[in-house]
């Protein structure tokens, strides 16, 4: 016998009043990890591809709106293909890339694909070559590629996944992502029909966890063509030099297409980072609710506690249990609380943002260790200081209740 | 062992006083058989907890083995409880979540022993009150009978020189009563003192000294053992 057993056995006897109070320690602990978790995955998510993308510009139709980077071009509206003409011409300081972009709903094997359609650089230079014009040979004055980093772009299809250019794409091939290889179970060398028409896979993505996964890539006058969209885009990629040439790229591209909306990387992310700074405020929020109703609730249920079992703690102290020792076995009851609640609120949090994470914000979420802890010592703290004056006046009841009468 | 001297306790309601229990002069001697008799509020529990060390009087001095028991500080007089001083109790008072084995070792615990030595003693003892089978028993899952029993082993794990028991007898049936109050007749033979709150008129007389309250005074203090040594 000693104090553990004292306050398990009681714990132990009636399981379902434990849970319940507990109940809001729990559910609070695993919102505030939950949210927490996806956030920080979600900033880096923002981080990452500001660093990859920095110097990217995209050229949208007037009225789309976009959350977004990678399914930028996923909206209904287009831009005459010859905007990509006219930015190739302009010649434009900084611009190393173009990438337009046309994007239709598909179907392989009953599954929803999105058929994009690209135009690979060889086309660019075979146009260049025809209209006499030197191919983004006008170079950024003051040019930081070298802070950003050097930026080669490969050849090698597969580079479509991070370069979000090709070099060569022939009309009959196509170039499709992870999740489409996974259920369409098709590797390089294999055919597809899409839109009544066949095309042979070329290369299969690596995974991005972007909506590219989920993209069969073609050729973009093919695309038009299966489509019969005509001589349209969904979206220009812009690829800049650096992020200086892509802010001043911003303003000229504006000018040049009066009709199009252009907008940096910078721009898109910041409605992420906005959302980002709403969940911060969230989890502020969360640790408000958690410290009051959790804490409210476990000091709720230790005075009930107290109330109930009033006799049994004069009992325990006629039998010579001291003040100390009394207070101590509510406050080892409150913890015990605090525990379960931190650990399964824990668990069940950092389960959520596992499996909401990539869902709700694209980002695939691991362990956050030193959080985690956080988050388990702020629970067991909250439910130790709000048993304690319960756990005091239990302390201080009078040992003569054990008696029948007084 | 105890020695009261002019105590008063009063209890006080609603701007109301009421004496609870007022005595000029009283002593327990060890080694007494005491049966505190009365009817209901007549400060018979009143003085089970002022003697236990549980009751501060509002006036007097109460003596416990020469010291006085409420100069002694909260922790003091706890200990003194824990080491001298057994409780029964009417309802039994068991902890219901603890096996029949654990509540004898609560007073063990309390005590400091160790967990082993607290295991072996707690299974003599209800050895010695007739419950070895029952060890791993709740409460629940024993008779009225049976529980009073796991109380006085639970009464004497510590080995106490004084017994305070509230109505012992109050709620058995007379074949467990007659149990108890054999066991009690046991104590007093080993040299323990029991003082003996009671409504149980079979109970009382089995005590060798009756003191009767009225009002919170004592009516009467009678004692059979000076009562023979008299007669003879």
């Amino acid at each position: 016998m000693n104090l553990r057993t004292l306050v398990w056995r009681e714990m132990s006897e009636r399981p379902s009043a434990m849970f319940t109070s507990t109940l809001a320690i729990l559910l609070g602990v695993t919102a505030l990890v939950a949210i927490r978790h996806v956030t920080v995955f979600s900033e880096r998510e923002v981080g990452q591809q500001l660093q990859s993308l920095g110097a990217n510009v995209l050229v949208l139709p007037e009225g789309a709106t976009l959350q977004d980077y990678y399914s930028a071009d996923l909206t209904s509206q287009t831009l005459p293909e010859s905007h990509v003409a006219s930015i190739l011409l302009e010649n434009l300081p900084g611009v190393e890339r173009l990438s337009p972009k046309l994007c239709v709903s598909a179907k392989i094997a009953e599954h929803p694909v999105t058929l994009t359609g690209i135009l690979p650089q060889s086309e660019f230079q075979a146009k260049a070559a025809w209209q006499s014009v030197s191919l983004f040979s006008n170079k950024h004055e003051g040019c930081t590629r070298a802070a950003c980093g050097p930026k080669t772009y490969d050849g090698a299809p597969e580079s479509l996944a991070s370069e979000r250019t090709i070099d060569q794409l022939k009309g009959n091939e196509a170039v499709i992502g992870a999740d489409v290889a996974e259920f369409s179970k098709l590797k390089p060398g294999n055919s597809v029909k899409m839109l009544g028409e066949t095309l042979q896979v070329l290369a299969v993505l690596p995974r991005t966890g972007t909506v590219d996964d989920s993209r069969v890539f073609a050729h973009l006058h093919t695309v038009q063509r299966m489509t019969n969209a005509g001589e349209v885009v969904n979206a220009i990629e812009v690829m800049g030099c650096c992020e200086d040439a892509a802010g001043s790229l911003v303003p000229r591209l504006a000018e040049l297409l009066p009709d199009a909306k252009v907008v940096t990387i910078s721009q898109i992310v910041s409605t992420q980072v906005g959302i980002n700074r709403l969940m911060s405020q969230m989890s502020l929020f969360v640790v408000g609710v958690l410290v009051v109703v959790g804490g409210a609730s476990v000091a709720s249920t230790i005075a009930s506690n107290v109330r109930e079992r009033r006799r049994e703690v004069g009992t325990l102290l006629a039998l010579g249990a001291t003040p100390s020792l009394v207070t101590r076995m509510f406050l080892m009851k409150a913890s015990i609380l605090g525990l379960i609640g931190g650990v399964g609120g824990c668990s069940l949090g950092l389960l959520s943002a596992i499996l909401l994470g990539s869902r709700w914000a694209g980002v695939a979420v691991s362990p956050l260790p030193d959080f985690l802890l956080i988050a388990l010592a702020a629970a067991l703290a909250i439910t130790t200081l709000a048993a304690y004056l319960p756990a005091r006046s239990a302390a201080r009841l009078d040992p003569c209740r054990c008696f029948s009468d007084v | 062992m105890f020695q009261l001297r002019e105590i008063t306790k009063i209890y006080r309601k609603r701007r109301q006083e009421v004496v609870a229990f007022r005595v000029d002069q009283l002593e327990i001697a060890a080694g007494e058989y005491v049966a505190v008799v009365g009817p209901s509020g007549s400060g018979k529990t009143t003085l089970l907890s002022l003697l236990g060390g549980m009751l501060s009087p509002d006036n007097g001095q109460l003596l416990f083995q020469g010291q006085s028991l409420y100069g002694l500080s909260l922790n003091e007089r706890t200990r003194l409880r824990r080491e001298q001083i057994g409780f029964v109790f009417q309802t039994f008072n068991l902890v219901p979540y603890l096996t029949a084995l654990e509540n004898v070792q609560v007073p063990m615990y309390l005590g400091g022993i160790s967990a082993a030595e607290q295991r072996d003693r707690a299974t003599t003892l209800l050895e010695q009150v007739g419950l070895a089978d029952r060890l791993d028993h709740k409460p629940c899952e024993l008779s009225t009978g049976q529980q009073q029993r796991v109380a006085l082993a639970r009464t004497l794990a510590n080995n106490p020189r004084l017994i305070l028991a509230d109505e012992p007898t109050g709620n058995l049936d007379p074949e467990s009563r007659e149990v108890v109050l054999s066991m009690f007749d046991t104590f007093v033979r080993d040299g323990r003192t029991i003082v003996m709150v009671t409504h149980d008129h079979s109970a009382a007389i089995r005590a060798a000294r009756k003191i009767l309250l009225k009002d919170g005074q004592i009516i009467s203090d009678t004692n059979d053992a000076i009562s023979r040594s008299h007669c003879a």
